[in-house]
């Protein structure tokens, strides 16, 4: 299994001289025994300098356990994880400190990655434009909405200079017209910099809107059962044809996925 | 014409993008009708007036039942008139000043105490085991049981008051911070992780901000109980030509004298009541920050 599955990713690694991103048969194990569960098995990927890789699949295929292994959270039981550079996560939650304003939890990834504090607050400032939040910085994450506290997440994120930014369904708990923004937004943001993005998401339409490329992961155990090149022209819509052709084709073969398990 | 469907298509003008994503903020964000600060001090005050008027009422109608006599149980207006008394004397005052003299000192060892023992307990997980709890017992132990052992230890002295009042105090501060700790939430953990915040960095910038609230509680908790153990001090170890609150208390129940015994303890309660004031304070602005408080 793990060996075609090595034969999927084999063109993509080829002209590409380090991943970013570099998992090789990375196998993951929880428990021991019986109770033993695999989230993931044999799970080839890599993802170029500046590339968009979404990752879809159904519940328990293991990708929030792949993106823990990529920022370096946990081990795998075996196969290697390489990560060329900094890694930077984002939760579904924004996971904002509440105590801190807008700019101090932005200030705070400075201070903790060593930014000298005179740098500091023209930093902040630079990256809250970014996510267009220069208006809120000293206001109290309670203060905001969903959307905005999420885009606080991403300026923070981005203050850690990270090479490969790592999403875990950061946008599943919002409406769909301010999702529809932040897709904007994020898409935006990537094209300015040379940064390696791994959207995990359930939602197809959503992996084909951002991804480069779409990787569809199997469940129990996670596997990579299939990987999709996007070559719609960006800025996309999510409610092009194309976008929304590409996506039926997608959830038609997770569907396939899923009924295995039934 | 022709081509309108595919500009339809077509991704927005990013100006238009902007312009949606600040109004989406605007209506996100728009403030709440807030009353002014005056009608908020009022709402907030004349139920508490309310209660006072009510217990004072209630008590000049037990005294006008001559249940007791009044030289046992006088009324409000004598007790006012000896508080005023006293007040102008400046007896009430000096023995405000010696009883604070007191509390305050003692409550900031057992605040540097608590937090030192609560940092080590939340830190180390063998210390937890073993101390863990010896803390909740201690908080439970009555202070006055451990006031022979305090006479024994160190005489008829302030130390002995300051012995219990920190020992009253200590355990309930170490214990609000170490279920603050025991309390934060897993996500903002990550979070900090994540950030690359680690062994003390994760503990100073995630951990103890976020463990604030219950610290806050923890230090009420903790002033009540040195208060307590304060005045049941002030009862037992009387110190010669120290007139504390106990002492007059004391001296008022030898000599029989009500009004002045009632003036002392109102006098007490009013501490009481303006010191948890304060803390309740603090803990509202600390939990309004926080977005954890409704209005």
């Amino acid at each position: 299994m793990s060996a075609s599955a090595q034969a999927t990713v084999a063109p993509e690694v080829t002209g590409v001289p380090i991943p970013a991103v570099h998992l090789r048969a990375v196998t993951r194990t929880f428990g021991k025994g019986k109770g033993a569960v695999t989230a993931l098995d044999g799970v080839d990927l890599a993802v170029a300098p500046g590339e968009f890789v979404c990752v879809v699949g159904a519940s328990g295929c293991g990708k929030s356990t792949m993106l823990n292994l990529v920022a370096g959270l946990d081990r795998p039981t075996s196969g290697s994880v390489q990560v060329d550079g900094r890694t930077a996560l984002l939760f579904q939650e924004a996971a904002l400190f509440p105590w801190l304003t807008v700019e101090a939890n932005v200030a705070l990834a400075l201070r903790l990655r060593g930014v000298p504090r005179a740098a500091r607050p023209e930093r902040v400032h630079e990256l809250l434009a970014l996510v267009q939040l220069d208006g809120f910085a000293r206001r109290r994450p309670h203060e905001l909405s969903g959307g905005m506290r999420q885009r606080v997440a991403l300026a923070r994120a981005l203050a850690q200079e990270a090479d490969v930014l790592l999403m875990d369904e950061p946008f599943g708990a919002l409406d769909a017209m301010t999702r529809d923004l932040l897709h904007h937004e994020l898409e935006r943001i990537w094209s300015d910099r040379s940064l390696a993005v791994v959207f995990v998401t359930h939602n197809v339409r959503e992996a084909v809107r951002l991804g480069d490329r779409v990787v569809l992961l199997s469940s129990r155990p996670g596997r990579v059962a299939a990987e999709f090149d996007i070559d719609v022209e960006r800025p996309r819509r999510i409610e092009s044809p194309e976008v929304s052709a590409l996506a039926g084709e997608i959830t038609a073969r997770l569907r396939s996925e899923v009924r295995r398990h039934g | 014409m022709a081509d309108a469907p595919t500009v339809d298509l077509d991704a927005r003008a990013p100006t238009d993008l902007e312009a949606e994503l600040a109004g989406l903020d605007a209506l996100d964000t728009a403030p709440g009708p807030s009353r002014e600060w005056g009608a908020r001090a009022w709402s907030a005050t004349w139920p508490k007036l309310l209660a006072v008027a009510l217990a004072v009422g209630i008590w000049q109608v037990v005294v006008w039942l001559e249940l007791k006599p009044a030289w046992v149980l006088p009324g409000p207006g004598a007790v006012a008139g000896q508080l005023r008394a006293s007040l102008e004397d400046g007896s009430a005052l000096g023995a405000v000043r010696i009883t604070m003299g007191r509390a305050i000192p003692g409550f900031a060892l057992a605040l540097v105490i608590g937090t030192v023992i609560g940092i080590a307990v939340s830190r180390f997980g063998p210390l937890r085991v073993a101390v863990g709890s010896l803390l909740t017992g201690l908080q439970t132990m009555p202070s006055i049981a451990w006031f022979p052992l305090a006479i024994l230890l160190f005489k008829i002295s302030e130390a002995a008051i300051l012995f219990v009042v920190v020992l009253g105090a200590a355990p309930a501060i170490a214990n609000g911070l170490i279920n603050g700790t025991d309390h934060v939430p897993p996500i903002l953990v990550r979070a900090g992780h994540v950030l690359g915040a680690r062994g003390f960095g994760l503990y100073r910038h995630v951990v103890l901000p976020a463990s604030l609230p219950a610290y806050l509680g923890g230090l009420k908790q903790g002033w009540a109980f040195a208060w307590r153990s304060l005045l049941a001090g002030e009862l037992i170890v009387i110190i010669e030509k120290q007139a504390s609150l106990g002492v007059q208390l004391q001296t008022a129940r030898e000599l029989a004298d009500a009004p002045a015994l009632l003036a002392t303890m109102v006098v007490i309660l009013l501490i009481g009541v303006v010191v948890d004031a304060a803390f309740g304070v603090a803990e509202r602005s600390v939990l309004r920050r926080r977005g954890l408080l409704v209005a």
